[in-house]
């Protein structure tokens, strides 16, 4: 027991010391970096709390995913950093600003500290239910069954977010292709990668979609994991982003959310409410809808990451300079 | 003291931690990196909560996972906050090429906006 005590408080230890690193560091690269080894670090965290789907998220979506588009962007902005350091705040308000944060810190630590015991829980409830779902996985069945209107809201609301993303581009640019991942340097290591890594890596995104029905995993994981192996193609040159003009991506981006709120509204007719699921058919028609959620999580993910679309001279420029 | 406490203490400076970024950084994208810092520490005192909750599936002796409810909602939570950091992003890349900056204050007067800045 101490010993496990011993190995959690040097993981919070290294956790709080990256946290600092990145809110610290002089450059912001040097924090992008940080955050990348912090995401890693917080999914040993979410193991040591039995969290293991939140585990996975964590490390494809917290630290993988969303480290790379933190690093394009440091390397963006670099040339803009000089004069962001004049503009720091004075050292009076620093600690000021320093005082007020520690107290809603402690705030927090001290509702930590006086949380009920025992705890408040929904578990036995989601175990006694479980088997109606067909479902080994709780987690599974919370976000499939239970609180399946959450996970509908969720697919749907990363339509408008990539519609966002595409809307900042330039008139010039409108059904052009993403402009933020530039393929490589020709005669790096990374086309070979891009060649060698993806075969597994979506073995492994389809594993953990359809392992995720029992264990831990689940579309989101594996559709964060096929995303990167999408990217991982992109970056490398291999194949470019589709233009957002395109009819055959448009459907594959809201296929999921139209699968999920056709099953849902026919769950009025069949089992009486909306997103309810007649008995019978509760596992087929949730992984039919969690293949679909799967393409399309996949598909939104990845274009997220490409940015808002460009003119095709500047894309085919912006590639050949880097090649 | 357990180490699901020490986690949520942790939580708790991470959110401090994140405010403080939040505001004193000037550069945008640090504040970007500093919100999701506050994002991971609430994510984190979900997943305290979800922990503490699993302890009526160990009294139950039917395992010892955490609360699927507060887990599940996490998993949401982390694909929404990346979506979010997308936008963000994106924008803040977007007004640095069109501005020449990367704070979000206006004293200056804007570098004259022009769509030929992006084309050369």
């Amino acid at each position: 027991m101490t010993s496990a005590l011993v190995v959690d408080a040097a993981l919070v230890l290294l956790v709080l010391g990256l946290a600092l690193w990145i809110t610290a560091a002089r450059a912001a690269y040097g924090a992008a970096v940080g955050f990348v080894a912090y995401g890693l670090l917080l999914t040993l965290v979410w193991v040591r709390l039995a969290a293991v789907d939140v585990a996975m998220t964590e490390a494809a979506l917290g630290s993988g995913l969303t480290g790379l588009l933190l690093l394009g962007a440091a390397a963006r902005l670099a040339p803009y950093e000089a004069d962001e350091h004049r503009r720091r705040p004075g050292t009076v308000l620093r600690v000021l600003v320093g005082v007020l944060c520690a107290a809603i810190a402690a705030g927090l630590a001290a509702v930590v500290l006086l949380l009920p015991d025992p705890a408040p829980s929904q578990a036995l409830a989601v175990a006694a239910h479980l088997p109606a779902t067909g479902l080994g996985n709780p987690v599974t069945g919370v976000l499939m069954a239970y609180r399946a209107v959450d996970t509908l809201l969720e697919s749907v609301v990363l339509v408008p977010a990539l519609i966002g993303v595409w809307s900042l581009s330039t008139e010039m640019g409108w059904g052009g292709r993403p402009g933020f991942l530039t393929p490589c340097r020709s005669g790096s290591a990374l086309p070979l990668l891009a060649r060698v890594l993806p075969p597994f890596g979506i073995l492994v995104g389809i594993h953990l979609v359809w392992a995720g029905a029992d264990d831990p995993g689940g579309k989101f994981q594996g559709a964060a994991v096929l995303a990167a192996m999408w990217i991982l193609v992109m970056v490398a040159g291999l194949r470019e982003p589709p233009p957002v003009s395109d009819r055959l991506m448009r459907f594959l981006l809201v296929v999921g959310p139209l699968c999920f709120i056709g099953i849902g509204a026919a769950g009025i007719r069949l089992a009486g409410a909306f997103l309810a699921y007649p008995e019978a058919y509760a596992k087929p028609l949730i992984l039919a809808i969690e293949a679909g959620l799967t393409i399309s999580v996949t598909a939104v993910l990845g274009l997220l990451l490409a940015g808002p679309p460009v003119p095709e001279p500047q894309y085919q420029r912006q590639s050949r300079r880097r090649s | 003291m357990s180490g699901t406490t020490l986690f949520g203490l942790c939580a708790a400076a991470l959110v401090g931690l994140g405010l403080y970024g939040l505001i004193c950084q000037p550069g945008a994208l640090r504040k970007i990196l500093a919100f999701n810092l506050i994002g991971s520490g609430v994510f984190l005192l979900f997943g305290v909560i979800a922990q503490r909750g699993g302890g009526v599936l160990a009294l139950a002796g039917t395992g010892a996972d955490g609360d699927p409810v507060p887990q599940a909602l996490v998993i949401t939570g982390l694909v929404v906050a990346f979506a979010a950091t997308a936008i963000a992003v994106t924008l803040l890349v977007r007004l640095a090429e069109t501005s020449a900056r990367g704070t979000l204050e206006g004293d200056e007067p804007p570098a004259p906006e022009s769509s030929d800045a992006r084309r050369t």
